[in-house]
């Protein structure tokens, strides 16, 4: 009798194996159709399931995938652990310097997109408090930049408000809104939290889109003003780019200070052990609460940057795919590693750039990474202890 | 006034009575053990004095205080602080975080501190520090501060989950089934360990089943049976009460 049970369930088991590669791309590929259309979807779903299968089957057959794995791994972990072991002689001596000078030698396009990188590692950053620090899904952290960046827009087209003085109620908003959403969510766990967050990033979006008085719906707001000190406007790109710089090493100072504190190691004991943490005295539901609101104030001031940096602002700006982008980047460094996260922003963003030639399989590229990523370094690029000085 | 006292707790789940009516007391600085077979119902019983579970009925007293429906952090806070039974470190954590962790809610600064970094906060930290290290040298693991705690022996982990327990400052620990897993000399340091807590004059509750480890420590023990509690006495008692030899042995 249990010899017969033993079979059905290795049988079954095998099935599920067998069928895995193929289930994990066609939901991929399900994922991708709101996106990129049917066709898109397809060849997604094809270059994931022959790449999958190889991958399965290789290792069956000839036992290489491990070797391969290992090979890759060594020299990922190798090159991950040359930029954490050196990162403050790096960042001293070789990064900033090159980031403050770069106006000077570079095209206003490559600036540009760095500036628009700066704001996606404020972005990152903070949903990283969330997800990599606390362990906290946020599928919906898109809201908190729509608030930020709306916030602004409108303070300062219908009350006139500077940017200065906008900032503190827009990231004050924002930070709220955190409080707010994390109140209901953190009565949930895991998948569920996931989808009510999800659920509020598509609220707050359809909100925007459809309260037309506003917002002025998909239209969006035109005629922001950027950000001005006397009257020095920084809508001069070079500006903006030094300005976003300062913001960019705050926010990195900010969040690794308070990360190697108290408050971190209450963050990361929650996502280690949520009933061991609260044995020890700690106020969970508080602390996911705090995270949550201060991964929030970043979204905020990202995007009150990202307005003032448009000068418009749109609900397009602000959809589920951007809250997966951001997601990538926490994924793709490494939960919970700032220098990961950071690098993990920069690469999502400069990617569709050098393969704007190729706009199609741009995200096709993206999500064949993620899954490659998943397979051999589930831990994120960077993964793994952050190494402090 | 006994420290810890529980007054008729039942704790049911769907059907399943795993604690009936079961009233104890703890009288400060003792080492008290709880047996029984499996399934009896200790490690339910252990996470209702913390918290993590609501008893269905009835009450608990901790230092004169009625802990009954506090929150698990309020209950590490007044003072009692637990092992589990399988361990549950920050694996994630090096092993002096860990310990550093646990020191929480005996600490104070907050975000603006931790960013600016003035005097008040360095020298918490240090403090914190300093006594994470003196209780990992209490349980011999002073020299993997460092070492990232999931990757430590099993029997070095249980002691961690000791040192982590300690840190929180209780007036009473909870140990559930501290040797399990253990070799005949690693239980003997925990023995050990265990009168050494004595001796801090911390309360001790003990969930074990080594007999060897419960009858040389305990001052009292008390033996649940299928969540009802059907003995409790000095170990001698203990050891020749034939209800207790029939619950472990059954029935003949
Ligand atoms: N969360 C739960 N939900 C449902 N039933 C539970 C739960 N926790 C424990 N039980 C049941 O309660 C009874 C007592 O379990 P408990 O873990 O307290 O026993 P124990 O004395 O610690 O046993 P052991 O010596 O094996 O650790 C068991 O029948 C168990 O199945
Ligand atoms: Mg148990």
């Amino acid at each position: 009798m249990t010899g017969d049970k033993l079979h059905v369930t290795s049988f079954k088991e095998n099935f599920y194996k067998a069928t895995k590669p193929l289930v994990i791309a066609l939901w991929l590929a399900l994922l991708f159709i709101p996106f990129k259309g049917i066709r898109a979807a397809f060849i997604l779903f094809l270059a994931l399931a022959i790449s999958l299968v190889i991958l399965k089957v290789g290792n069956k057959l000839l036992g290489t995938r491990n070797r391969l794995k290992d090979k890759c791994l060594l020299l990922v972990t190798r090159y991950a652990s040359l930029i954490t072991h050196h990162s403050s002689f790096i960042t001293r001596y070789l990064l900033l310097p090159l980031l403050f000078f770069l106006p000077f030698f570079a095209s206003d396009y490559f600036i540009d997109v760095t500036i628009l990188a700066g704001i996606y590692i404020i972005l990152a950053l903070g949903l990283n408090v969330v997800v990599g620090f606390t362990g906290l899904l946020n599928l919906g952290f898109v809201a908190f930049y729509a608030i930020g960046a709306y916030a602004y827009a409108l303070l300062n087209t219908k009350c006139g408000l500077g940017f200065w003085s906008a900032l503190p109620f827009s990231i004050g908003l924002t930070t709220l809104a955190g409080f707010l959403l994390a109140i209901p969510a953190l009565r949930l766990r895991g998948d569920y939290l996931a989808i009510v967050t999800l659920g509020f990033g598509e609220i707050a979006r359809l909100v925007l889109n459809n309260w037309d008085s506003l917002t002025k719906g998909p239209n969006g707001i035109s005629g922001i003003a950027p950000p001005a000190i006397m009257t020095v406007s920084f809508g001069k790109l070079s500006y903006y780019y030094y300005l976003v710089l300062l913001i960019v090493i705050m926010t990195v100072f900010i969040t690794r200070r308070v990360y190697s504190s108290r408050i971190g190691r209450a963050w990361v004991a929650i996502r280690e052990d949520e009933t061991a943490s609260s044995a020890m005295g700690i106020n969970t539901t508080m602390y996911k609460l705090y995270a949550f609101a201060f991964g929030a104030f970043w979204a905020g001031l990202a995007g009150a940057m990202f307005a003032g940096k448009m000068q418009f602002v749109s609900p397009e700006s602000f959809t589920f795919m951007e809250s997966v982008l951001i997601l990538s980047m926490v994924i793709l460094g490494g939960l919970g590693s700032i220098t990961g996260v950071i690098i993990g922003a920069i690469i999502l963003v400069l990617l569709p750039e050098v393969l704007r030639e190729v706009q199609l399989y741009r995200m096709l590229v993206l999500g064949g990474g993620l899954v490659l990523l998943m397979i051999f370094r589930p831990q994120g690029l960077f993964g793994g202890k952050e190494c402090h000085s | 006034m006994p420290l810890l006292e529980v007054r008729d707790i039942s704790k049911h789940f769907e059907g399943v009575k795993a604690i009936e009516e079961v009233s104890i007391k703890v009288r400060e600085g003792t080492i008290m053990g709880i047996i029984g077979p499996n399934g009896a119902g200790k490690t339910t019983f252990f996470n209702c004095l913390t918290g993590i579970l609501k008893p269905t009925k009835g009450t608990i007293y901790f230092s004169n205080t009625n802990i009954t429906d506090l929150q698990p952090h309020n209950i590490a806070r007044l003072g009692i602080s637990r092992t589990f039974q399988n361990v549950r470190l920050f694996r994630g954590m090096s092993v002096i975080e860990n310990v550093m962790v646990a020191q929480h809610s005996r600490t104070r600064s907050g975000l603006i501190g931790s960013i600016i970094r003035w005097k008040r906060f360095q020298d918490e930290e240090r403090i914190i520090r300093e006594k994470s290290i003196e209780y990992l040298e209490l349980v011999g693991l002073s020299d993997f501060l460092d070492t990232i705690s999931g990757n430590l022996p099993y029997g070095a982990q249980r002691r961690l989950e000791i040192a982590r327990a300690l840190a929180t400052e209780p007036s009473m620990i909870l140990l559930d089934e501290p040797t399990a897993g253990m070799n005949p000399q690693e239980t003997l340091e925990i023995m050990d360990l265990i009168k050494n807590l004595k001796g801090l004059g911390k309360t001790v509750l003990i969930i074990e089943h080594d007999m060897k480890v419960v009858m040389g420590i305990s001052d009292w023990i008390v033996v649940l049976d299928h969540g009802v509690k059907i003995a409790e006495g000095l170990p001698v008692e203990i050891r020749s009460n034939p209800m207790v030899i029939e619950a472990y042995l059954g029935k003949g």
